[in-house]
């Protein structure tokens, strides 16, 4: 099967390619990039003003299995992925039980082959039943595919044997990505420790509990040599640390959330539980600082933390309602309506952390738009105006802070391995 | 006052930020006359008769309960309680559908206690009958600020220009948090105090108030001292040593009360940890009003009860 992308905005952040162009795509490979392309019998997209990108990769969602599909399963969430123009997504092990060990990682790579939409990679945890205390078996889950590993909803392990598992996983190269924000601090807080706090009388996470457990990964790694990866970073002042720690040439890596770069504590001043995420909400010198690293390099991917919750689970009071919210359908649009429509971040550099950015830092041939690559690619009008809906949504999440938000910009082709799994919203 | 032009009916009484000036000097003038029939023999008019309250406590309660089911009754509603302990909440039933069960039974008003801030405000979006929050985890009591001004007006004539202070356990304090917003509006003048641990970190942002570690620099020529009650319920220890050691530097005894004007009101929101936060010496001065607020919580209640229910006055 042949298609061919015609006239689109075509961008390649491997090689700052960025001009309209061409693109065919032919037994599931991108057989060429060039003006003026023909193909005989291929299928043709008309891409004209619309933006051809790798397919997007987020390296940091929950699909919830095993053991709570109520609130997401490899189907629903891959469908929710390549709805939002993602054709890799990686899930994060903290189901029930915990994705910590070969035959789980294993069972899932199945069950991703079997059901899902795009590529789902899969992470295991750094320790047994995620609890920060004995090592998991690190190297069998890798033999199974995992591809990183993480305690992340804990801020797990502890030092000691983070320590051990950046020594014992420099054996495989694999990375850590850490969940940062020291128990003590936070307790169970609801929202960022801040002036909203204090007047609303929720209990607050205050910034330094993620600013020092961010300092205490950067210094951890750095004596062991080891790689670590910054998860949903969401304070200005860990941007400060991992920008020092890179200058340094301390192997450290970060992402950032669209709702960590353009929202602020006030929206929960309505005690809608939709904002509730960990790490919570922060303020405007938040967001800017978090922009700031994504323009000079200090944030090296973007992802969603797609964490949907069945409604019944999501729907309470403030403070009982569980923590996250569901944003693999809704990120292209925020990232486009609020960074780039404004003239925040240039569209390149946001494709750049949603495609290399994170294949780099997970060691995947992905993320690239180039001649012989893998065809997952991504077509984007950002010009689409629409308003966000949670119940035209594929994920079984609900209660999304954007819902009612008129965005502009959506992905409306997702093509996978060369075949077409989403157009214009419908995923195939 | 040009109580025409201003009307709570069928307003949801959440929490009083969302309360202006004319909306708080209605409900003080309203209290006025609902503290008449208080002291009446027979006290029952037919202001609310007909119409039906239901009391929703997910916390324990003494005063505030009892105190709404009695301005609803003596302005001749039907007032029916419900308290977690004794309902299908044990059952783990969501508040969403205790609230859609208890409205299909056609309530007018439901006042809702709850560990959990915004609860009422969740409530007023999933159902239409008037929400009156009774207190909502440390975030907002109004019908209890709205009673501190009540007392106070009663005692000093005037709202505008009063020096008051706040001070204690403020962190956990829903009643301070009421207590700030409708003194700034009624142009009081704010002054805050307790040891750090118990004052919201970021408190210092908010405009027009006074923020004090030291009790004394609150206190200092304070026509009105509120006295929070230390919630020790809410804490997980650590926040200050000991109950002794806060008595002493912290705590409201007759020296301190030196520090304020001769004629100060001393406040208290009860229940009171009589020897910690406060002197019984103090409590029972002739500078404490505590007593009083009950009997004028009833009276509060009463007016927003007719005004959100009827928009006028008792007959």
């Amino acid at each position: 099967m042949k298609l061919l992308l015609k006239g689109g905005r075509v961008i390649n952040p491997e090689t700052k390619f960025d001009q309209v162009a061409d693109v065919l795509i032919e037994d599931g490979k991108v057989a060429a990039i060039g003006e003026n392309l023909t193909a005989d019998g291929a299928e043709v997209y008309d891409a004209s003003g619309k933006v051809v990108t790798p397919g997007l990769i987020d390296m940091h969602v929950h699909f919830r299995e095993p053991g709570q599909e109520a609130k997401e399963d490899f189907l629903s969430g891959s469908s929710a992925a390549v709805a939002g123009g993602y054709t890799t997504v990686c899930t994060m092990p903290n189901a029930r039980p915990a994705v910590d060990d070969a035959e789980t990682v294993r069972s899932l790579k199945k069950r991703a082959e079997d059901v899902g939409k795009c590529h789902i990679e899969i992470i295991g945890a750094v320790t047994k039943n995620r609890e920060g205390k004995e090592l998991a078996e690190l190297g069998d889950m890798i033999e199974a595919g995992a591809v990183a590993f993480s305690d992340d909803g804990n801020f797990d392990p502890k030092a000691k044997v983070l320590l051990s598992a950046f020594d014992y996983l420099h054996t495989f190269d694999k990375v850590i990505i850490n969940h940062d924000e020291e128990p003590s601090l936070v307790e169970d807080g609801v929202m960022n420790e801040g002036h909203n706090s204090a007047m609303l009388g929720m209990k607050g996470r205050p910034r330094v509990a993620e600013d020092i457990a961010v300092a205490r990964d950067i210094l951890l790694a750095e004596y062991a040599g080891a790689r670590v990866h910054v998860a949903h970073m969401s304070t200005c002042g860990a941007t400060d640390l991992v920008r020092m720690a890179k200058r340094k040439g301390i192997r450290v890596t970060a992402e950032a959330t669209p709702q960590h770069m353009t929202m602020t504590d006030d929206c929960v001043k309505l005690f809608d539980s939709s904002t509730k995420i960990n790490p919570p909400l922060r303020e405007k010198k938040d967001n800017e600082a978090l922009i700031e690293g994504l323009k000079d390099g200090t944030i090296d991917a973007i992802v969603t933390d797609h964490s949907p919750h069945a409604q019944e689970d999501k729907d309470k009071e403030y403070p009982f309602a569980p923590s996250g919210f569901p944003g693999l359908e809704t990120a292209v649009g925020v990232l486009l309506t609020d960074l780039v429509e404004p003239g925040k971040v240039d569209l390149p550099t946001i494709i750049e952390k949603m495609t290399l950015g994170p294949a780099k830092i997970l060691g995947l041939d992905r993320g690239r738009l180039a001649e012989g690559a893998r065809a997952d690619v991504t077509v984007i009008d950002p010009k689409l105006v629409w308003t966000v809906d949670d119940k035209k949504f594929y994920t079984r999440g609900s209660h999304s802070p954007f819902v009612g938000r008129e965005l502009h910009g959506k992905p409306v082709l997702t093509i996978v391995d060369g075949k077409v799994v989403m157009k214009d919203g419908k995923v195939y | 006052m040009e109580k025409q032009n201003v009307s709570l009916r069928g307003k949801d009484i959440l929490a009083l930020k969302d309360f202006s000036a004319e909306e708080i000097r209605l409900v003080l003038d309203t209290a006025k006359e609902m503290k008449q029939i208080i002291h009446r023999d027979i006290k029952k008019v037919p202001t609310l008769r007909g119409k039906s309250i239901v009391t929703l406590f997910y916390e324990p309660s003494t005063r505030t309960r009892t105190s709404f089911e009695l301005a609803g009754k003596y302005l001749g509603a039907d007032v029916v309680n419900i308290t977690s302990g004794t309902s299908s909440i044990v059952k783990g039933e969501s508040l969403r559908d205790t609230l859609y069960t208890v409205s299909a039974m056609g309530v007018d008003a439901i006042v809702m206690r709850s560990k959990a801030e915004g609860a009422a405000e969740y409530a007023s979006r999933v159902v239409d009958p008037v929400i009156i929050n009774a207190g909502d985890g440390a975030h907002a009591h109004p019908s209890q600020g709205l009673l501190n001004l009540f007392t106070i007006e009663e005692h000093k004539g005037h709202l505008a220009g009063l020096k008051v202070a706040i001070i204690g356990d403020v962190l956990h304090s829903r009643v301070a948090r009421s207590d700030m917003y409708a003194m700034r509006t009624m142009g009081m003048e704010v002054h805050i105090a307790g040891p750090k641990t118990l004052l919201p970190r970021f408190l210092y942002e908010e405009p027009g108030i006074i923020v004090h570690e030291r009790i004394e620099d609150a206190i200092k020529d304070a026509d009105v001292i509120e006295v929070l009650r230390i919630q020790l319920e809410r804490m997980k220890g650590g926040l200050f040593p000991t109950t002794r050691e806060y008595a002493r530097i912290f705590g409201l005894n007759p020296e301190r009360l030196k520090l304020a004007k001769d004629d100060v009101l001393v406040l208290h929101p009860g229940p009171m940890n009589k020897g910690w936060e406060i002197s019984p010496f103090v409590a029972y001065s002739d500078n404490s009003a505590i007593q009083e607020e009950v009997q004028n919580g009833v009276a509060v209640r009463m007016a927003l009860f007719t005004l959100v229910l009827t928009g006028g006055k008792a007959e």
